[in-house]
Order: C-alpha cells, then structure tokens, then sequence
C-alpha cells in the first residue's frame, strides 16, 4: 500500500492550475523529493497531503484512506515549515512536545517525550531556551523534533534548509537522510535546489507548471531525462538537434543530451584519446573542483566541458582561450530526449 | 558652535555603547531648542492646570498664585457629584473595553485570516469611526437612537464609545496578526490542534500584549470623551461632561483642576502601560527567521 497516492489531483486557483492533473504513489518509507522551480505547484501538493489545501479535482489518499474532507489535525501527517513556525511564546520543550499537550498527555509524560526527540535531533539541553535564542540551524532541528514527536507515518517537509548557509545545509542534509533511516518513516520534502534533490532522494519527481515532467530515482533523473525541460534543470547541460553531432543517429525526432562532465578535452593534435570533434576554447572558468571550457566546435556547436581539476599534471593540461583542442566522448555518454518542439536556444544550461 | 558640537560628539563616541552607533551624532542645538519650546508648549497648559489645584484663590487665575493649600483635594473627595461622574466613566470605559476587546478580536482574526469580496472596504469601514469627526459620530448616533425610540441611558453611552474603542482594539490585534506567521496557525492544526485549542494555546498568548495594549488605549479614549458623550447621553454625567458643566457654572474652581489631575493619572497610565507592552513585544516576536 502506497504511503501517499495522487490520482488525476488539480488545484485551480481563480483561474489558475496551480496542480494540473497530477498522479504519483509514494511507497511507504521512501525519502520522496517534490522538485521544481518556484510556482511550479510542487509545495500545493504538498500542502494538500498535509490537509492545508484541498484537491479541486482527483483524489488523494493517505494509506490507503481517501483524506479528501479530512482537517489537518486528524491526518497522521506532520509538516516541517519553511520559515520552521516555532511558537515565539513557548520555550523549546514545550514547542516540541505542543503535539502531544493538544492530545491531552500529562505534563511529566510530554516533557520527558520532548526531551527524548532533543536527544534524537542531537540538541539536548535546550528545553528551556526560547526558539529566538536559538541559531536557524538549531530551530531546523527543533522544528523537526516537533513535528516527529506525534511519531506521523509521513514528515513533510516544505524546503526546509533554504535559509541555511551552505555548509549548514550539507550538514542538515546528511541528517535528515540519517533521521528518516532511524525512524522508518515516509519523507516527502519540498525543494528547488535538484543538488539537494539528487543527495537525499530516493526518488525525485520533477513539476513543471503545475504538472509532473518526471519521477524517479536520482541516478535515472540525471542519466535519462525524459524531457528537455528536466535534463536542463537537474545539472548543466548540452543539448543539440539529432543529427548534429556525429555518433549516435535517430529516426525520431528530438534532442541530444551529452553532459559536460562526460566529454573529455584534450590537445589539438593528439591521438591518444578518440577525438570526435575539434573546436576552439571560447571561454574557460576556473570553479575548484573542475574547469568550464567554452568550446566553439568546427560544425558552429557550442559545448560545455567540464574538466576535473586533477592539478596542473600532463593527463589535464589546462588550455585558454583561443586553443584548439579535441573533444571526445564514449557514445553512452548520449542520451536522446524526444521532442515535438524545436530547441531552444543556447547549448548549456 | 560648530566646532563645539563636533568635540562633543568626538568625545562622546569614546565611550564604547556610541561607538556601535557611529550614525548617532548630537542634534543640532536650534533642533533642541525647536523639540523644548514645542513640548513646553504642549505641557505648560497641563502643568498650570496642576498648580492651580493648589491655588488659594478660587475665583480667577491669577499668577503666581497668593498661596497653596490642599483644602480642594478634601473639598473634591467630599463632592458627592465628583464621585458619581467617575463612577459612571470608569463603568463606561470598562465596558466599552470589554465589548470593543471582543468584538475588535474577532474582527481582527476573521479579516487577517480570510480573504474575500470587499474585504479591504469592510477595514476600511471598521477604521472609519476613528477618523469621522466625533460629533460626525455622535449626531449619526444620536439619530438612530432617536428614528428606534431607544432611551438614552448607560447604554447608549456605551454603545457610543465601543464604536471607536474597537478601532483601536481592532488595529493593534490586526498589526500583531500581520507580523505572526500564518504557518504558526497551520503548524498548530498540523500538530493536532482543533481550532479552539489553536485559538487558545497560539493565538490568543500571541495576541495578549497587543490586545492589552490596544484595550487601555480604548480605556484611556473612553475615559476622556466629551463629544460622542454629550451627544448619547440623557442626563448622565460623565466626568468629562462634569468638568465642562464646571467651567460654565464654577462652584470651588480649583476643584475641577483637581479632578483634571485624577483624570490625567487614569488616561496617563494605561497609555504608558500599552506603550511599554506593544515595545516589550515587538522585540520578542523575531518568529523563526
């Protein structure tokens, strides 16, 4: 039984289709990733697991059960917020254990629950702190913490790292993976930033304009995108028409997807690799962990390259602009996205 | 002169709580001077009126003074009329308080939460009575009262006040409702919580200081009303409307400068109380970012 299924689900706002004819399962225990860029419907979803908002049209079911008429507070589903939305009133520990003082649980019980999910967030200690005394990374946590303690078979969370700095977020990032591995529990989590997509999930479903271009799992997202819009918005891209490039050859009509990372540049003249195409050095970008070269092909092509910084050693010569050099790739490197419309301009994305 | 202020700042900013704020340099002296003549101008009135609740002579103002005595303040404690004119305001206030506190709430959650046709024109029309001219106020009042044969009692002097004490109840629940998240609604619902126990354990501590603050301020406007007042009320006397009687008809002058003293402190207090509250709490509500 799916954790979270959604058949034919829309949402119209005045005369907007936020969600439009949206169907996915979550099977149960699966760290799910709603991906997409800002407007694209994937936190509406979201919000209608979480009950906040109603479907206009289609179903949704939590575990099986139809939850169209069903309030938030009676759906076994938590949210972690954005901006966290700690109650500014409340110290720590009776922010963590809220869920459990509506419930009716006793006050010694609830407190002694609320320290048990510091413990489980790494955060003991802090019980009696208010949530401004806290650093944004600690409110994530505590937030977290909160939103677990009613143990919910599904943690929803609405792109909870965006305003953690970067180092705090691959943190966070880590943790959260080792959470949901420790409490067993379905997570769908919110994000437009496909790094932390492609990190964490074990599938990733990509929303565009309120409808799904693509579900699965991160290897396949990236590898295999299915359309343009997604193989452009998951890592950096080339994209050309078929036929464009010599190698691979289709009847069909489409688009050539070949990543940067997987072409290899090398010296003008030099055949120890096979070259399939040679070209001009436009631009190059030094960005630490590789190098972008610019390259304008012979056949008018412009390519992105990424080379792996592997020191200034003679397997990676470093070239400037205006050098030729060779490009070459193995052809599963390819992969080719059918299209009714016609490319869009520039190669890289 | 110039010079002068630039040596004080430069040695004022040595000291280590002016140096975090380099931008905060002494005013300019003619500013100082334009700030006391105004707040002299402001005050001195209040400050005679206080001094001549200790004048020996009841007939005129006369300045300085011939002497002080204390004798108006047992003269006014003795005054049955003094007494019954603050019972009946302070009853008014309360209870226009009371009515405006919920009503103004109510009012407050139900616009910041929903959105619907002519939301803002209902604010707007919610805000209205505080900008209307109070006699505007009064005689519209005093009409309807008149068209349904309603006698004019307490009541209708409460009726009266509620009509702008909920503006103020209502503007101050509706900023502090801006500045609180949604999300702490949904995250209260999202943990469990029915509707009540959100209103309960969320909104209303939320709420507290500003609907506190925005309930002395309406005490403190009630406290003091003459216009709607004398427009609603029959032949009550509020104490505003006993102070105006005694300006025309003086009997121991002084005696109303006492009073003017009593009603002073009551307005002063509540309006410095919801002063200190609404600044308390506007730090406090740094909320999650």
């Amino acid at each position: 039984m799916s954790a979270v299924s959604f058949r034919d689900v829309s949402r119209v706002y005045d005369s907007v289709r936020a969600v439009d004819r949206v169907s996915f399962n979550i099977p149960e225990g699966e760290f799910f990733t709603l991906l997409g860029p800002s407007g694209s419907g994937k936190t509406t979803c979201l919000r209608m697991i979480a009950g906040f908002e109603f479907a206009s049209s289609g179903s949704i079911a939590i575990h099986g059960q139809d939850v169209s008429a069903t309030p938030p507070f009676a759906r076994n589903v938590n949210t972690v917020f954005q901006d966290y939305a700690l109650f500014p009133h409340m110290n720590v520990r009776d922010n963590i254990a809220y869920g459990l003082m509506v419930a009716g649980v006793p006050k010694a019980a609830r407190h002694r629950e609320a320290e048990a999910m510091l413990e489980l967030v790494q955060l003991p200690g802090v019980g009696d702190r208010k949530p401004s005394q806290l650093s944004g990374g600690q409110r994530q946590r505590i937030a977290i913490a909160r939103a677990l303690i009613n143990k919910p078979k599904i943690l929803l969370l609405d792109e909870p790292l965006g305003a953690l700095d970067l180092k705090l977020r691959e943190q966070m990032q880590v943790e959260l993976k080792r959470l949901q591995r420790q409490v067993g529990i379905t997570f769908v989590f919110v994000t437009h930033d496909q790094q932390e997509a492609l990190s964490m999930s074990d599938r990733i479903c990509i929303f565009n304009r309120g409808r799904i271009e693509q579900i699965g799992s991160p290897d396949e997202i990236y590898e295999t995108p299915k359309t343009e819009f997604v193989a452009r918005f998951v890592g950096n891209v080339n994209l050309f028409e078929q036929g464009a490039l010599p190698g691979l050859m289709s009847t069909e009509r489409g688009l050539i997807m070949l990543r940067p990372e997987r072409i290899s540049i090398s010296a003008g003249h030099t055949s120890e690799r096979p070259q399939k195409i040679a070209g001009t050095v436009q631009d190059s970008e030094y960005l630490g962990a590789f190098i972008r070269y610019l390259v304008r092909a012979q056949n008018g092509l412009d390519i992105t390259v990424h080379q792996p910084n592997l020191g200034h050693s003679q397997h990676a010569p470093r070239f400037t602009p205006g050098t030729t050099v060779g490009l070459g790739w193995d052809d599963s490197a390819l992969h080719s996205i059918k299209t009714t419309k016609p490319i869009a301009e520039g190669g890289a994305g | 002169m110039h010079s002068e202020t630039q040596i004080n700042s430069h040695e004022l900013n040595n000291s280590p709580v002016l140096q975090r704020s380099p931008d905060k340099k002494s005013s300019p002296r003619a500013l100082t001077l334009a700030a006391s003549a105004g707040l002299l101008f402001l005050h001195l009135p209040m400050w005679i009126i206080f001094l001549y609740a200790f004048t020996t002579e009841q007939k005129s103002y006369q300045f300085p003074p011939p002497g002080l005595t204390l004798q108006w303040f047992a003269k006014a404690w003795a005054r049955e009329d003094v007494w019954r004119a603050l019972e009946l305001s302070l009853q008014v206030a309360l209870l226009s308080t009371l009515i405006a506190m919920v009503l103004g709430t109510l009012a407050a959650m139900a616009l910041s939460r929903s959105r619907f046709f002519g939301r803002d024109v209902f604010s707007m029309l919610l805000v209205l009575p505080i900008a209307l001219p109070g006699i505007i106020t009064g005689l519209a009042l005093r009409a309807s009262y008149g068209t349904f044969d309603i006698p004019f009692s307490f009541w209708t002097i409460v009726i009266g006040h509620a009509t702008f004490c909920i503006v103020v109840v209502y503007n101050n629940a509706v900023a502090r409702l801006r500045r609180s998240s949604v999300n702490l609604l949904e995250a209260s619902m999202d943990l469990g919580a029915t509707n009540f126990q959100t209103f309960r354990y969320v909104v209303l501590p939320n709420l507290g200081t500003a609907l506190l603050a925005g309930g002395m301020l309406a005490f403190a406007l009630s406290f003091d009303e003459v216009i709607v007042t004398t427009f609603t009320a029959g032949q009550q006397t509020t104490l505003p409307i006993w102070m105006y009687q005694e300006l025309i008809r003086p009997r121991d002058r002084p005696v109303t400068n006492v009073v003017a003293m009593v009603v002073v402190l009551i307005t002063t207090l509540p309006i410095l109380g919801a002063y200190y509250l609404t600044k308390d709490a506007d730090s406090a509500d740094g909320t999650g970012k």
